[in-house]
């Protein structure tokens, strides 16, 4: 199947991206969207394998081979039913993902991957352009109810397999639109928000119901939602955000990265954001301490905001620029097992490696100053893999700066008033505690962020699809 | 009826599986003049013919032999009157041969009921004589349960005519049969009772016969034809009544149908009506003894024909016809004949040399594609001896008038009474005229397209819709992609690669179709496999439909039969069956559908068992009724009914029917959503369907090209289902061919398959008398997994499903079949042998070996029996020692690249393993050591049916030679090198042309049976004497007894390969359905052994899907002393289970040409030899849990395991049967080994090439010419060959000059004459020779002529045998006189020039040169891709003859290519003084226009590419 000698005749090609001067004075997307017979050939070098590893190596176990190959063959219908079979949102991951996928693929041990993530959004908007994602409302109704907590990617997944499956669905949201991190976190440049909203539209032409400015555990308590529902599936996600505890912490002008984030989203979709509280980089020097993901959609949105310059710098070591033994292929490598450059590493700014912040210091209760030391790190550890790290000695050094985003990773899940309603156990990790994904409590689960902690938007997805058939499967055999 | 002594069915041995096959011989007088001689020079055939038997574990006793004679009245009276008993005159008398039990009382019982019976049947017993027999002459074994033999003599009842007396004694026969096996007595046996014929015969070498009988020696005993045989069975019981003649024929071959043929026979005996029996006829059914082996029962079915009035030669063209359907040549009166009479019998199928006789004609048949030996001599005197190999006796040959041999379908008939040999075409247009037949057939027999198209009754609902349907019979997208879509776009099958390591259908979580629990059984070694393709002229579809009659009758009725040209019906077809109205024949339609409640396996059973019991009443009440046509269709299942699975429906019907009596009076057609590929068509016709229509397999086609889905946009509907059609013919014909059968109509209801993970009560009940061995699932299991493919049809919560299943058969999906080899073990192992981490390996290890939730192998089910006490680990033999055992897996140079090729070869020697070379031959340059101390050569060559590449130098290059019967990936099959594979490279290890595609054909030509394999093994025992020779097979029932025939034909090692294994490309169905998992099979094969006492000396291995140290020891368990891994050696390569090796796009380098490709190629042999010793050390922690030092001491310890409680999986509630693997069998006496404890016995140091080689010391130690003259005879086998071998061992590969060595032989040459000779030897031979001459030519010369005093024309007669010059590699060969069947096949180098060839010349020879002097069989030239033949033509019939396939037909233009010709033909004359030559070369310029080149395309083309420099290979 396939064009069997489609890589050897070609290389890997991923569209272009809009010149980094020009996009940054937008928040628009970054790619051009290439012709379709490109996008074809690049899915004839998909090899067909007889042990697909991008299936495995994709949370969502999208059937990646079946596709490229439909694509190669031009057919975008038969390509959009097979994505959606594994995928409620490719029109997400295929913006937005790391692309675990492309890390596995076989072409990948010795020639570039296949451009999997590229293929796959062509798929979805070629999808919605031809008007062949339509609502899919089910056949008929079950009779039972299950709420949604949380509207992100695991909670709108799990409501849209929940719905289609002919429960009804609620699905609530504390803030005042749905989407959770794609909405507020992720910045437009690179998930426009208009297509949650075409996806939510469709979800609520299926019937699932939307309550959105509904803060479960304040608005509404848990007890009430378990009397109303037969179940209650929690999707909240991990939004507590690892802390940095020095000197100086309590500056004006230093900031969790989501806060700063969630501003610029509500900027460009158009409210207001209040000056008081505004936080911007424009004209600033601004330091974005975290490396990862996070850390980088700040330093693209600093440049957009026009700050001055932006560092960015991590606690860990610079990372190798090819994967290492440690990491062989199909393994995903982790932000620190592999350099990353991202778009908005593209478009300027400085990073450094293995820093540690020791203060900050500043006058007016305004920080100015960021005090930082550099690190050296021992060999690994045989028994735990750690690696000792100690600072170099006369390395110290400072840094003016007006603006510091922290953006070093999330704990776990608010414990706020709604788990404790719940009164749902937590594991070890400071998640949700769940067996399959069932909790400590009867008839409550949980899913995403809120119960694998931290990760990644496929992984959210994945989770609410499979929390979906879990709920599915023991509501209905509850019915015999 | 079988002796005591015979063991039964025990474990996996069965008794049903043994084969035989044999020499076989006739001498005859013309006139039917009575003498003594005729029985000395019948003996003295059987005595040159010793070898073609085999002998066990005992070397005294042999596998039986025995003589067929006229009635010796002069003796017998004079005999019987010194015992008082007075002869009547020669025919009022019948002679009875008796084999009686020696205890006293048993053999009165069976004394006193023949002689009770004789008088019941108004005969007169005249008395008792005790033949004397020597026992001290003949073997222990056979001693020991030596009969008590006596002859018994009835005289004709009054009011008899001959005929009618010789059916009393028959009828005699059968109810003193009948009555003491009702009786339990055994050990009673006649083997001949009759008024015309006598056998002596028993367990005995050839030469023994004489002596054990002394009655043969008195000169008064006389006859006017002998009929004799020397049998090779594979197994070693002392079965006395076994050996032949049987009563009336003696067969060298194999019936292939056998079970179908049998189940029919049984079924027509509700039919039978007969005058000439009368009331007589019940007394004697059942026809057929089903404890016979195939040719008893063959014999008791002409016994039958015969008595009832049928001529004897009439009765041999209905069981064995000739292949006439597409047959251009053939006269129409004839086919006329075999066309009426497929309405009578179908074809008794399967290679075959019979002769018969009845006391006056004797005579000799061939199988349709003559795959067995007869030749012939007829005497200026009168005197006729036919054998399987000429120069059986001496007679000088001014004497000899001609000499013939049987050709494929013929006969040779010489009837004693008229004094004449009756020639094939004068015998068979007399009975082609006996009735005017095509008359009969115009007026009586329908075609399809004789039938008025219908309109389909049933309107085709909207409900189920077609995916709907789809998801009830578990399509899945892979069905669609992967099957069909090939099927309908290409006409042909897909192939995949890399074997299969998903779970067997029982281990499977997934509702599996009931097809798959079946695995096609296929023919190695006891009856070769047959190329569909490229031999398309013997094989046929045509079947019929309908009431058959009485098979003792003809008359124009037995012509009211619907026939087939093929057997899938478009639903036209069906709804003009279905809806047909005609006067004889009527329809009714089945329904094969069952309630779809039930959602426990009892409760699905039962709803299942309810629906059987009605669809077969319904069958035979419909029966009753009138109807000659069942359409058994699931149509109607839809959301209250699921599919009863079609085959079992129809297994179900055919067996209820042929108990009732009922099954010959109707045509079984089968309406089916479920059948899609070939393999399911192959198993509906395989359990009766005469034909099938797979509706929604046409539908969901139609459904691809209207979304134009993996189908080309311009493919039309039409066009696709054409194309399915024809892929579905073809494949069926290759799944025939795979067992040696030819024809649809014997392989309906033949029923070659074996269950695996089937209940026993399952098969008995509706799959009968199919092997099924390790239990399974029950109609409980079965009626679920339908269930659950109809719940997805018809979810019972709301689906989330819309689109089909993901499958994951062929390729590994997320949420699809489970595969042993996955993302994580492939990456476990590969980082493993990289880091060399043993953790990693053991977490590998886990994966695969920790079967108690996820199920994949029958092994996985097994646990180690706790309670023995362990021992230190470092007590245990080291990993190095272990290692030794092991071998990487047959792959070709030209199936993985030369870097991975080499490199498992390098980590193979490091160990002190075995890698094995495949069978692409090896570059010579490998077999030098490197400067590092590595070593590139494989310990293993492999001998396959291509013999790329096996020359002398080759074979002297190895320490082991393997004859490749089968392999796991296609067993039975061939396969194909297409051109563009064949690089530079490629080309030169296997002596081809670049360019020039390959093909390797399904048989060996020179292994169709078991004496032709213990030949093949002494050929290669003497072209290296030093090496061990292998044979390696596949895992299937019978496996053992095949075994145990290699065993007992001298070879060292036998390779019991799972039917999983295989990394080669074969089409998908071949991998999925063909064989069965190695666990049964070596296990199969140690019982075998062992009960035959044949272990000892043979050492087995195995491989299949091989994986880690727990599976070493579980095959060590169950018999095995070596352990092959193929697969897994590559993946620790680099392979990450691409499976695309047969693109050659394999993307890390592995298994492709592509010198890009090969590049990525990061494989070391570090990561093999790491592998092999984590394998090794696992074994070691077992074996010292288990409390042994040595792998060897748990060799055949099936004791140390046992069925593991916890492996517990839904479809079998009561788990596998494990009783039939892990039996231990009783061996027949103390001090069995059951592992090897000795070695072979090859008799080398008594072949004729001791004398040559000490005579030719100088040529070969001094390089002096050497000139001899010696005689020679059929017995002295493979001459030259240790003499060349030696050559080469010390030359090398350039040989020595020409000539150096000249030997003249004078007289007849026995089989393999010249072998693999090298260059520097000539051999000339004055006489004649037979089978295989020059094989493997490897530069050598080889020269034959008549001896100067024959005075027959030698273009007319024959000289030489069948498969000369089989993969001759290179040297000359001048032959003055006809070759047999096959000359030159796959030659890729030799010049040969010969005045004459039999059918199928030149077949798949790709290179070299061949020129025909005279006239040629069918089918010249399939499969030709190289070399050029040009054939003497003057009378231009040879375009006819030629298969036009791959080869144009030129004239000699050029100048070169007349030279090349004259050259030739010059030194032909040169060497043999052919007068044949001569005329050609003396009119040169008038006859030069006559000749035929015979130019292979492909070879053209590669050709011109060479000359206008355009190579780009």
């Amino acid at each position: 199947m396939g064009k069997p000698t489609g890589f050897l005749e070609l290389g890997r090609k991923t569209p272009a991206r809009r010149g980094a001067k020009e996009r940054i004075e937008d928040y628009l997307e970054i790619y051009a969207d290439p012709p379709e017979d490109a996008i074809r050939a690049q899915a004839s070098r998909c090899m067909d394998c007889g042990v697909p590893f991008c299936n495995s190596g994709c949370p969502l176990g999208n059937i990646i081979p079946d596709w490229n190959d439909l694509v190669y063959r031009g057919k975008w219908r038969e390509a959009l039913d097979r994505l959606h079979r594994t995928n409620n949102f490719p029109e997400f991951t295929g913006r937005i993902c790391p692309a675990p996928c492309e890390s596995a693929c076989v072409l990948g041990i010795n020639d570039d991957p296949v451009t999997i993530e590229f293929i796959e959004k062509t798929i979805a908007e070629r999808g919605f352009a031809e008007g062949w994602v339509v609502p899919q409302p089910p056949a008929t109704r079950t009779g039972r109810r299950v709420a949604v907590v949380g509207s992100g990617p695991a909670g709108l997944a799990a409501a849209q397999q929940l719905n289609r499956a002919g429960h009804r669905v609620t699905l609530f949201e504390k803030k005042d639109r749905v989407g959770g991190l794609l909405r507020y976190g992720i910045p437009d440049f690179k998930l426009e928000k208009w297509t949650i909203d075409r996806r939510v539209e469709l979800m609520i032409a299926e019937g699932v119901e939307i309550r959105t400015g509904v803060h479960v555990g304040r608005d509404v308590s848990g007890p009430e939602l378990l009397r109303e529902y037969d179940a209650v599936l929690l999707a909240g996600g991990a939004e507590a955000p690892r802390d940095l505890t020095v000197p100086g912490r309590d500056l004006a002008g230093v900031h969790y990265a989501m806060d700063f984030l969630e501003q610029q989203n509500r900027r460009v979709a158009g409210d207001g954001v209040p000056d008081a509280g505004a936080i911007l980089a424009t004209g600033k020097n601004v330091v974005v301490l975290g490396g990862g993901d996070t850390g980088s959609d700040c330093i693209g949105t600093s440049h957009r905001q026009g700050a001055k310059h932006v560092y960015n710098f991590e606690l860990l070591e610079k990372p190798p620029e090819k994967r290492g033994e440690d990491v062989p292929w199909p393994v995903h490598p982790a932000p620190s097992q592999i350099l990353r450059m991202s778009s908005s590493h593209e478009e300027g700014g400085s990073r450094d490696w293995a820093i540690s912040t020791v203060g900050f210091s500043g006058t007016d209760g305004r920080v100015e100053k960021l005090h930082g030391v550099r690190l050296r790190f021992g060999p690994p550890d045989p028994a735990t893999g750690r690696r000792d790290m100690q600072t170099v000695a006369g390395s110290e050094f400072t840094l003016d700066v007006d603006l510091v985003l922290l953006a070093m990773g999330f704990l776990g899940p608010v414990r706020d008033d709604m788990l404790k309603q719940f009164g749902v156990g937590i594991s070890e990790r400071g998640s949700v505690a769940t067996r399959g994904y069932a909790t400590t409590v009867p008839r409550v689960y949980a899913a995403g962020d809120m119960r694998r902690g931290q990760s990644l938007v496929v992984w959210a997805i994945a989770e609410g699809r499979e929390a979906a058939a879990q709920i599915d499967r023991e509501l209905s055999s509850d019915s015999r | 009826m079988s002796q005591p002594s015979v063991p039964e069915r025990q474990g996996l041995y069965d008794p049903r599986f043994e084969h035989e096959a044999c020499g076989i011989g006739f001498v005859c007088n013309i006139d039917g003049r009575a003498s003594h001689e005729i029985i000395q020079r019948g003996l003295q055939v059987l005595v040159n013919l010793t070898h073609r038997g085999a002998t066990g574990a005992d070397a005294e006793t042999g596998d039986g032999a025995g003589i067929l004679m006229q009635i010796p009245h002069a003796f017998l009276e004079r005999e019987c009157a010194s015992q008082g008993i007075r002869l009547p005159e020669p025919g009022d008398y019948g002679v009875g041969a008796v084999f009686l039990p020696q205890d006293p009382l048993a053999r009165a019982r069976c004394e006193s009921t023949l002689e009770r019976v004789v008088g019941e049947e108004g005969q007169h017993f005249l008395g008792w004589r005790d033949v004397p027999v020597h026992p001290e002459f003949i073997g222990e074994t056979a001693r020991r349960n030596v009969p008590r033999i006596r002859q018994c003599f009835v005289l004709r009842g009054r009011g008899l005519d001959a005929a009618a007396f010789e059916r009393k004694l028959y009828v005699v026969r059968k109810r003193v049969e009948h009555a003491l096996a009702a009786d339990g007595v055994h050990g009673f046996h006649v083997p001949s009772l009759s008024c015309r014929t006598l056998v002596y015969k028993g367990l005995l070498l050839a030469y023994q016969v004489k002596k054990f009988y002394p009655d043969l020696a008195d000169p008064a005993i006389e006859s006017g034809l002998a009929l004799v045989h020397q049998r090779y069975s594979t197994n070693t019981w002392p079965t006395w009544e076994r050996a032949h003649p049987y009563r009336y024929l003696c067969h060298n071959g194999e019936i292939n149908t056998v079970q179908g043929n049998y189940n029919w026979m049984r079924a027509r005996e509700a039919v039978i009506r007969s005058g000439v029996w009368g009331d007589d006829l019940p007394k004697v059914l059942p026809l057929v003894d089903a404890s016979n082996s195939d040719s008893g029962k063959i014999d008791n079915v002409l016994e039958f024909l015969v008595l009832s009035g049928r001529d004897l030669a009439h009765a041999m063209m209905m069981l064995i016809p000739e292949a006439w359907d597409r047959d251009p040549l053939m006269r129409d009166e004839k086919k006329a004949f075999y066309e009426y009479h497929q309405c009578l019998m179908e074809p008794w199928d399967g290679p075959a040399s019979i002769a018969f006789s009845d006391g006056t004609r004797i005579g000799a048949v061939l199988d349709r594609n003559g795959l067995r030996p007869s030749r012939y001599w007829v005497t200026k005197d009168g005197f006729v001896v036919l054998s399987s190999e000429c120069g059986v006796l001496p007679i000088n040959p001014e004497d000899v008038k001609y000499k013939g041999r049987l050709q494929p379908g013929r006969m040779l008939l010489i009837d004693t009474g008229e004094g004449r040999i009756i020639p094939d075409e004068e015998l068979k247009a007399y009975y082609a005229r006996r009735q005017p037949y095509r008359d009969w057939l115009r007026a009586n027999l329908v075609k399809l397209g004789d039938l008025p198209a219908r309109l389909a009754e049933r309107a085709r609902d909207a409900e189920p819709d077609r995916k709907t349907r789809q998801k009830l019979f578990g399509y899945s997208l892979e069905d669609l992609r992967i099957l069909l879509a090939p099927m309908a776009a290409t006409g042909g099958e897909a192939d995949g690669s890399m074997g299969n390591d998903t779970p067997i259908a029982a281990l499977s979580d997934r509702p599996q179709l009931l097809f798959n629990y079946f695995k096609q059984v296929f023919a190695q070694v006891t009856n070769p496999s047959i190329d569909s393709i490229r031999e398309d002229s013997v094989m046929s579809l045509i079947s019929t439909v309908g009431a058959e009659k009485n098979i003792l009758d003809e008359t124009p009725e037995h012509a009211r039969l619907l026939e087939l040209a093929q057997p899938i019906l478009s639903e036209e077809d069906l709804e003009k069956l279905r809806q047909i109205e005609h006067p004889w024949l009527r329809a009714a339609t089945i329904d094969c559908v069952f309630d779809a409640a039930g959602d426990d396996l009892p409760s699905a059973e039962a709803s299942l068992r309810r629906a059987l019991d009605r669809i077969r009443s319904e069958a035979a009440a419909a029966v009753r009724g009138g109807a000659s046509i069942l359409v058994l269709s699931d149509r109607a299942a839809g959301r209250a009914r699921a599919a009863v699975p079609s085959v079992l429906a129809t297994a179900a019907v055919h067996h209820h029917l042929c108990r009732e009596g009922l099954r010959m009076r109707c045509g079984l057609v089968v309406e089916t959503g479920e059948a899609r590929e070939v393999a399911h068509f192959a198993l509906l016709i395989g359990f009766g369907a005469a034909a099938v229509h797979p509706y929604l397999a046409f539908e969901t086609i139609r459904g691809l090209v209207d979304d134009a889905a993996w189908v080309p946009a311009e493919l039309t509907p039409e066009k696709a289902a054409y194309n399915y059609v024809k892929a579905i013919g073809k494949g069926l014909l290759k799944i025939f061919a795979k067992m040696g059968i030819s024809t649809l109509a014997s392989y309906r209801g033949a029923q070659i398959f074996e269950a695996v993970g089937v209940d026993e009560g399952v098969v008995r009940e509706f799959f009968t008398d199919t092997a099924t061995r390790i239990g399974g699932v029950g109609l409980g299991a079965i009626a679920r997994e339908a269930l659950m493919r109809h719940e997805s049809a018809y979810p019972k919560t709301v689906d989330f499903e819309r689109e089909l299943d993901i499958g994951g058969e062929y390729q590994w999906r997320r949420g699809g079949e489970r595969h042993l080899l996955n993302p994580t073990t492939i990456h476990r192992l590969q980082n493993a042998v990289r880091k060399n981490d043993l953790g990693q390996y053991r977490d590998y290890a886990k994966a695969i070996n920790d079967q108690s939730r996820e199920h994949y192998t029958i092994r996985g089910l097994l646990r180690f029996k706790g309670g023995s006490s362990p021992v230190p680990l470092d007590e245990v033999e080291p990993a190095a020692e272990i290692m030794k055992r092991f071998c990487t897996g047959a792959m070709s140079f030209g199936s993985i690249s030369a870097e991975a090729h080499e490199t498992l070869a390098i980590a193979m020697n490091r160990i002190g393993g075995k890698s094995n070379s495949g069978e692409g031959g090896e570059d010579p340059k490998r077999f030098t050591p490197d400067p590092n101390g590595d070593w590139r050569r494989s310990a293993i060559k492999q001998v396959a049916s291509g013999r790329f590449g096996v020359s002398s130098w080759y074979l002297v290059n190895a320490d082991e030679l393997q004859i490749k019967i089968a392999q796991g990936a296609k067993p039975g099959e061939g396969g194909q090198l297409p051109g563009y594979k064949v690089n530079r490279w490629i080309a030169r290890v296997r002596n081809a042309t670049p360019g020039v595609g390959l093909i390797s054909p399904p048989p060996h030509h020179d292994i169709y049976s078991i004496e032709d394999l213990a030949q093949l093994i002494h050929d290669l025992k003497n072209a290296n004497p030093r090496a061990d020779v292998s044979v390696k097979l596949v895992s299937v029932s019978g496996v053992g007894t095949i075994a145990a025939g290699v065993s007992k034909g001298h070879a060292e090692s036998v390779q019991i390969a799972g039917f999983e294994g295989g990394t080669g490309a074969s089409p998908l169905t071949s991998i999925k359905h063909a064989g069965v998992p190695w666990e049964i099979g070596l296990s199969e094969t140690q019982q075998a052994l062992v009960l035959n006492d044949l272990r000892g000396r043979i050492r087995v291995h195995v491989d299949g899907q091989l994986r880690t140290g727990r599976d070493v020891v579980i095959g060590a368990i169950l018999g095995a002393d070596e352990f092959g891994f193929g697969t897994i050696a590559l993946v620790a390569l680099g392979c990450i289970m691409m499976r695309v090796c047969h693109l050659n796009t394999c993307p890390v380098g592995v298994a492709t040409q592509n010198e890009e490709l090969r590049k990525k190629f990061t494989g070391d042999p570090e990561h093999v030899v790491r592998f092999l010793r984590f394998v090794a050390d696992e074994v070691r922690e077992i074996l010292a849990s288990l409390g042994f030092r040595k792998l060897e001491e748990i060799i055949g310890r099936t004791d140390l395991v046992e069925a593991d409680p916890t492996a517990t999986h839904w479809k079998l509630p009561n788990g596998l049967d494990w009783s039939a693997i892990l039996h231990r069998p009783t061996p027949p006496y103390e001090g069995v080994a059951i592992r090897r404890t000795c070695g072979q016995q090859h008799g080398l140091d008594k072949a004729l090439d001791v004398e040559l080689l000490r005579l030719c010391r100088p040529a070969l130690e001094n390089m002096e010419p050497v000139e001899l003259s010696l005689p020679i005879r059929n017995v002295n086998r493979t001459v030259g060959t240790m003499l060349g071998s030696a050559l080469s061992l010390r030359h090398g590969l350039e040989g020595l000059p020409d000539n150096t060595i000249r030997i003249r032989f004078t007289g007849s040459a026995g089989q393999s004459f010249g072998a693999f000779i090298p260059k520097g030897i000539t051999l000339s031979l004055c006489g004649d020779a037979n089978d295989y001459t020059g094989k493997g030519l490897s530069g050598g010369r080889l020269v034959v002529f008549p001896h100067p005093e024959s005075t027959f024309d030698p273009a007319q007669n024959i000289i030489i045998g069948n498969v000369a010059l089989y993969g001759a590699t290179s040297g000359e060969a001048f032959f003055r006189g006809v070759a047999g069947e096959r000359f030159c096949v796959r030659n890729s180098g030799a010049r040969a020039v010969v005045e004459g060839v039999g059918d199928h010349g030149c077949e798949y020879m790709t290179g070299g040169r061949v020129v025909v002097l005279g006239g040629v069989g069918r089918n010249f030239a399939a499969g030709m891709s190289g070399g050029i033949a040009y054939v003497l033509d003057p009378l231009h019939a040879f375009p006819e003859l030629c298969n036009p396939g791959t080869v144009d037909l030129e004239r000699v233009e050029t100048d070169a290519d007349e030279r090349e010709l004259r050259d030739l033909i010059e030194a032909h004359f040169r060497h043999t003084r052919s007068e044949r030559a001569e005329q050609v070369l003396e009119k040169w310029a008038t006859t030069l226009p006559h000749f035929v080149k015979v130019f292979p395309r492909e070879y053209k083309r590669a050709l011109l590419g060479i000359e206008f420099g355009k190579e780009n290979y």
